[in-house]
């Protein structure tokens, strides 16, 4: 029978089965600078980290951006970074710590170390970790006791998903990108719209995305509800992974490559959902609301919740609109912004900085705006190709990595009622700090309203 | 874990869709140690204006709600952040079980971990409470996970519940416990597999 890439992974890491749930091995484990609940759950239990060599551990929700010691920080967030520093320490588990060049986002340095790889299962205690799948991996977010379960037993008990395949084929038109891609699927598909699903996206338009481009889908895949997303790992994959730290080498690598050759989908697999987009309808997109899911094309007004198709959008669209100041019929783009960051999982990748400053080199900032590489190793890079003198030259911010203001759980905030225009992944009421109003963009398109002041369509720019 | 057998209690209203993590608790609340109280954080920036003051139209701050034990939501709860300290700050502020349709899987799974029961009976039923509830905000509803039922009135609507879920909330077993009487099975997993 065909399979899915899903299917045949999960059944190769199927440890057990009881009353319809699966004992899944996990192959690695990501930590970070949050909850220590984990760590209460293995000391309750009275049992040691099963694998610390399967489990990495970075700093990145607390790390200050302006390079700030975790020492001088208020007293939650220093303790954040110390218990992991501890608690990693105790274990014996590898920790990227504040000055450590391999520091990051965690799904950032995942892919970017070579430890994320094609056909493993992968847990975080972070919803984003789907991203991972970006690489071919299956990867989970789960909760701070479910992750004890893993430390302590390098297991989960995961009731078996569904599977659908979003397939986006054609090409996409010029100045159009995979954040923009992610935004229109989740819109598409609805904040909840891939609840109890795992993913795989497919189709010439996915498979013409660079690495880091899949890795944005992925982890936007959360928005609508997945329970996790994937690529199949093709040629791209095996050139973005071949010699980094934690990628097999020589006899090895070859044995593993062909092992991921036999990852994809069978021809004739049957998925539970299938659904079709086209690729060439895509367009820069921006989310107007509070849900990621209330996103237009840059060319779109904000809609008028009188004309929403039933009571339930009607009263969630207002109360959108009231929430982010926004008039019915306003066009988007044009639509003034106080701030602008670039960072986050979805968008703090190599790439997406060389997207943003293509378009700000030789123009000047109109409004703050921040660059927040997802990692030290993304930072240098973007220095070594001297992005930092285009961003600083222009009067962006360029700062230390981190999870910064997608979260705003270092201190990184928007204001109350400033309007940012943002390359992250949430514009849920207050997500970038009390009264915030967020806009999700791209890369591109939060240059092109950096440099303006204003939502705008960042193909203007480039043609100008 | 603590075990749950049933609970007859007031329950508190919330129809809108989509409440996300960090509504049911911001992000900056996120260093304080659950076990230092989470409750005056739930629900925080919709329970309070930023001047401090109540906003008396929030459900939590309508006089009948505010020792609801049990919260009935709109489909679509707890999307967004994994953060557990959504379910403690429910716990802590004595909420024990959330109803509600599809909720988000990594907080319903978070809610289990924990012994909140989270459960999901039809869209209509919900819908059918979340209309009682509107007009009669007193009415007591009972969550029996024996029965597999949520009551209220002379109404009686099933749910469905995972088998060994139900299992271990009843009895209160750890999760973790069983897995590690496995451990011989996942040490001959990973002996058959070599390395990935």
């Amino acid at each position: 029978m065909p399979l899915t890439m899903f299917e045949k992974i999960w059944r190769s890491h199927r440890v057990a089965e009881e009353d319809g749930l699966a004992l899944l091995y996990i192959d690695r484990h990501f930590l970070q600078d949050g909850p220590r609940r984990k760590f209460e759950v293995l000391e309750e239990a009275g049992v040691g980290v099963r694998r610390p060599d399967l489990t990495f551990a970075t700093v990145d929700h607390y790390v200050a951006t302006d390079g700030t010691p975790p020492e001088a920080l208020p007293e939650g967030r220093r303790r954040g970074i110390a218990d992991i520093g501890r608690d990693a320490a105790r274990h014996g588990i590898a920790l990227y710590g504040q000055d450590d060049p391999r520091q990051g986002i965690v799904h950032v340095v995942g892919p970017e170390r070579g430890i994320s790889l094609p056909g493993t299962t992968i847990v975080c205690n972070d919803s984003h970790t789907p991203t991972h799948g970006g690489v071919g991996a299956l990867a989970f977010g789960i909760g701070s006791t479910e992750c004890g379960h893993v430390l302590a037993t390098q297991t989960l008990w995961m009731k078996k998903p569904r599977t659908m395949r979003v397939c986006v084929t054609g090409r996409l038109p010029e100045g159009v990108g995979a954040k923009d891609m992610a935004l229109a699927v989740v819109g598409r598909l609805g904040a909840a719209g891939a609840a109890g699903h795992v993913v795989e996206f497919a189709g010439s338009a996915v498979a013409a995305l660079s690495v880091e481009g899949r890795l944005t889908l992925c982890n936007l895949s959360t928005e609508c509800g997945a329970r996790s997303a994937m690529v199949a790992p093709d040629e791209t994959t095996f050139a973005y992974l071949a010699g980094r730290p934690h990628t097999p080498a020589g006899l090895a690598w070859e044995r593993a490559v062909g092992r991921w050759r036999m990852l994809p989908s069978d021809p004739g697999a049957a998925f539970d959902r299938e659904v079709a987009i086209d690729a060439a309808e895509i367009a820069p997109t921006v989310s107007w609301g509070i849900s990621p899911d209330q996103v237009l094309p840059i060319s779109g007004r904000v809609p008028d919740p009188d004309m929403a198709p039933d009571e339930g959008r009607r009263t969630a669209w207002r109360r959108a609109l009231d929430y982010m100041d926004l008039k019915p019929g306003t066009p988007l783009d044009g639509i003034p912004v106080d701030r602008v960051f670039i960072g986050s999982c979805t968008n703090g990748r190599i790439e997406d900085l060389r997207a943003a400053a293509r378009l700000v080199a030789g123009r000047r900032a109109a409004v703050p705006a921040w660059v927040v590489p997802g990692s030290a190793a993304v930072r240098s890079e973007a220095e070594a190709e001297g992005l930092d003198r285009v961003f600083r030259d222009a009067g962006f911010e360029w700062r230390q990595p981190g999870c910064s203001m997608c979260v705003a759980q270092n201190g990184d905030l928007v204001t109350p009622g400033e309007r940012c225009a943002s390359t992250t992944n949430r514009n849920f009421i207050g997500r970038q700090g009390p009264g915030s109003r967020t806009h999700l963009v791209s890369p591109a398109t939060a240059a092109a309203a950096a440099v303006t002041g204003r939502l705008t369509d960042h193909r203007r720019l480039a043609r100008g | 874990m603590r075990s749950f057998h049933r609970l007859s209690a007031t329950a508190a209203a919330l129809p809108e869709a989509d409440i996300d993590t960090d509504r049911i608790i911001p992000a900056r609340f996120i260093d304080r140690r659950p076990q230092d109280g989470l409750a005056d954080c739930l629900f925080h920036d919709l329970r309070f204006a930023a001047d401090g003051s109540e906003r008396p139209e929030f459900a939590l701050n309508r006089p009948g709600w505010r020792d609801a034990g049990i919260l009935v939501t709109g489909p679509n709860f707890g999307c967004g952040s994994s953060r557990e300290h959504a379910i403690f700050a429910l716990l802590d502020w004595g909420v024990r079980v959330v109803i509600g349709p599809s909720p988000a899987e990594i907080f319903a799974n978070n809610a289990f971990e924990n012994g909140l029961l989270m459960v999901a009976p039809e869209r209509a039923a919900v819908l059918e409470l979340l209309g009682r509830l509107e007009t009669a905000p007193a009415t007591t509803v009972t969550v029996d996970l024996e029965r597999q039922v949520v009551e209220w009135d002379n109404r009686s609507v099933p749910f469905a519940i995972d088998p060994r879920r139900r299992r271990c909330l009843l009895a209160g077993l750890d999760t973790l416990a069983l897995t590690l009487a496995m451990t011989e099975r996942i040490t001959a997993f990973e002996a058959a597999r070599g390395e990935a």
